[in-house]
């Protein structure tokens, strides 16, 4: 069947390789750039402190990624996480559940998001760009309703997601983070679930013609971004002892510039996990460097809006350049 | 290899322009750690730090960092993990929420780092949860906001309707604040129709002032807890032709208020001296730096109430 989707034939390995390799050196530049002029900054605690801040956004940004890739967008992901995180901080505080207990429910409470946003979208033929605007205010008003508008409090019963293990100096969230990215990149490669995300994304209709149906699979996409709100939700919790109702303000937008520096396209069809991943991680350094050096805060404004519009022209020569070999 | 040259080039150029740093191991590290530099008051407490240090630059090294709004808790937690990594001697920081930074800050203490609390004071339960010693330096919100609450008093009668524009409910400050209006209100006899949050912010403010005016017609002033929501207030009261009936008080002295108070569009306001208040944070954290034998005492800074004559 799936030789008859409308997929782009498959890179080579050698072109993966390529692209993989550019964001890497770019990712390594932006590492010697700082270390060379912060004599602080290529160290195990400066790479520590960054490996340990960016599962969150990682997370989210593999969910959204997927959702790119399907041909939809979900913006109420920051909202969603701050909801999850409201969650888990009052059935910790107020409950007295466990943490484990409280990472289930608000798993499930990021998925049922994700389901009614997915829904909507699917069933009733509305763009997903209004349905997750909408989520994103529904679900931040939740967040405030169900926390009345106050921080709470968790302490020491909610860190262990993220303290440094022994040995491997990482947390747990950062390892749990990665087995994600590598997860969502085996479905996306591996499965037939991911080759009908990109046949949608690339031209729905025409899977629709060769008699699936595409429903399920558009709605599933925006369950598991939901969910992954929620993972997100437990991990940034964690990282602050705290649930915070205005948490993850605007982190749409940084999970949004994460995927489109990995090349994933707004358009739908084209993408990765793992440059998705790359895309993180060149945020980060760039955030970490950036204050580690001492820079003004308009000049980080700009040199990170600089580098995302970079990384996009680069992805615009690239396929140009792809398309003519 | 050219995506590695064109993502070099606008980076490398870039950084050029904030230029390195030199740092002798000799001199003590300081970082100073605000909330949103986009916000007037947080500016100018940079920029007074940063005169500060230009004047006392053999005494100590100053790295200032700030986050994108006034709320993103996650970025200030990871600036502060960031700022232990450099290694630095002495974070001052002004918290943007009141218990989430907390433990934070205890991972800056466990690794020998002295830590001085300004601006927003921490909870005084979670750093006893946490274990923490944090001396605060700052002003009494609570007595400055009476100030101003009380200045206003005086030209409202008893029994009269105002409102109240509070900051961010879970920040200390703006609690306080909250409190130091409800004093003077309650002892002027004067009623608090209705009491918001607008987070601090103009938008917020313009648009709970324009409801709150709908709804309590009969109110008569506009008590504000800093003076960006003190100027979003004054559009809606403009935009509802209100001007001269309702009366606005703020909190913080920003220039744009200091032209309205001149004007007589806003009563008055109150100055914690913000240019001055990371200094204080910085000379108290040097004190602690040169002698660990001191006792880490609590340090109120002045407040003063602003009025068109004050300004003159």
């Amino acid at each position: 069947m799936s030789d008859h989707l409308p997929t782009r034939p498959a890179p080579s390995v050698g072109r993966v390789l390529a692209e993989r390799a550019g964001l890497a050196g770019a990712l390594l530049l932006l590492i010697l750039v700082f270390g060379s002029l912060s004599s602080s900054f290529l160290s195990t605690r400066t790479l520590v402190s960054i490996a340990n801040q960016i599962p969150d956004l990682t997370v989210i940004a593999v969910g959204l990624t997927l959702v790119l890739i399907s041909g939809g967008i979900d913006l109420s992901v920051g909202s969603v996480l701050a909801l999850c995180s409201a969650v888990v901080g009052v059935m910790m505080v107020d409950a007295g559940l466990s943490i484990g207990s409280a990472a289930v429910i608000a798993l499930a409470a990021g998925a049922i998001c994700g389901l009614v946003s997915g829904s909507i979208t699917v069933l009733a033929g509305l763009p997903s760009f209004i349905v997750t605007l909408g989520m994103l205010e529904v679900a931040r008003g939740g967040a405030y309703l169900i926390t009345d508008s106050q921080t709470k409090y968790i302490g020491s019963s909610v860190e262990m997601m993220a303290a440094s293990l022994p040995i491997l100096r990482v947390s747990p969230s950062f390892l749990v983070a990665v087995a994600v990215v590598v997860l969502a990149q085996v479905l996306l490669t591996r499965t037939v679930f991911g080759r009908y995300l990109i046949a949608i994304g690339t031209n729905e209709n025409a899977v629709r013609m060769s008699g699936i149906d595409t429903r399920p699979y558009r709605m599933a996409v925006f369950v598991i971004s939901g969910a992954l709100c929620g993972l997100g939700a437990v991990m940034q919790t964690s990282r602050l002892a705290t649930a915070d109702p205005n948490a993850a303000i605007g982190l749409e937008l940084s999970a949004i510039a994460a995927a489109v520096i990995g090349g994933t396209s707004l358009m739908g069809g084209r993408g990765s996990v793992v440059n998705t991943f790359f895309g993180v991680l060149i945020i980060a350094v760039l955030q970490t460097g950036l204050a580690s050096v001492g820079a003004s805060e308009p000049i980080k404004r700009v040199i990170t809006g600089s580098v995302i519009v970079v990384a996009a022209l680069l992805d615009v020569w690239r396929s140009h350049w792809q398309s003519r070999t | 290899m050219s995506c590695l040259r064109w993502l070099a080039l606008p980076t490398l150029l870039l950084l050029a322009s904030c230029g390195g740093e030199e740092s002798g191991p000799a001199k003590p590290q300081v970082a100073l750690i605000m909330k949103s530099l986009a916000n007037e008051f947080f500016s100018t407490m940079a920029a007074g730090a940063e005169r500060h240090q230009a004047e006392n630059s053999r005494r100590y090294d100053l790295i200032v960092n700030g986050i994108k709004d006034e709320r993103d808790l996650s970025r200030q937690v990871a600036l502060v993990d960031e700022m232990i990594a450099r290694g630095v001697q002495a974070i001052v920081i002004a918290p943007a929420d009141s218990k989430a930074l907390a433990p934070a800050l205890g991972r800056a203490s466990e690794a020998g780092i002295v830590v001085i609390n300004i601006d927003n004071k921490l909870d005084i339960q979670v750093l006893e949860q946490e274990g923490l010693a944090i001396p605060f330096v700052g002003p009494d919100n609570r007595a400055g906001a009476r100030k101003v609450g009380d200045h206003l008093a005086q030209a409202l009668e008893s029994g009269m309707q105002v409102i109240v524009l509070e900051g961010t409910r879970s920040s200390f400050n703006a609690q306080q604040r909250r409190l130091g209006f409800e004093d003077a209100m309650r002892d002027a006899g004067i009623v608090i129709a209705d009491s918001q949050s607008a987070n601090w912010e103009m938008a917020q403010a313009n648009t709970f002032t324009t409801s709150m005016l709908a709804e309590y017609p009969q109110a008569r002033a506009v008590l504000a807890s800093n003076d960006s929501m003190a100027l979003g207030a004054l559009a809606a009261v403009k935009a509802a032709g209100r001007e001269g009936e309702v009366t606005i008080v703020g909190f913080d002295n920003i220039t744009a208020v200091q032209a309205a108070i001149r004007e007589g569009r806003i009563l008055a306001t109150a100055d914690q001296h913000a240019d001055q208040l990371a200094t204080f944070g910085i000379d108290y954290a040097l004190k602690l730096l040169a002698d660990s034998n001191q006792t880490l005492d609590d340090l109120e800074t002045p407040v003063d109430l602003i009025t068109a004559s004050s300004l003159d």
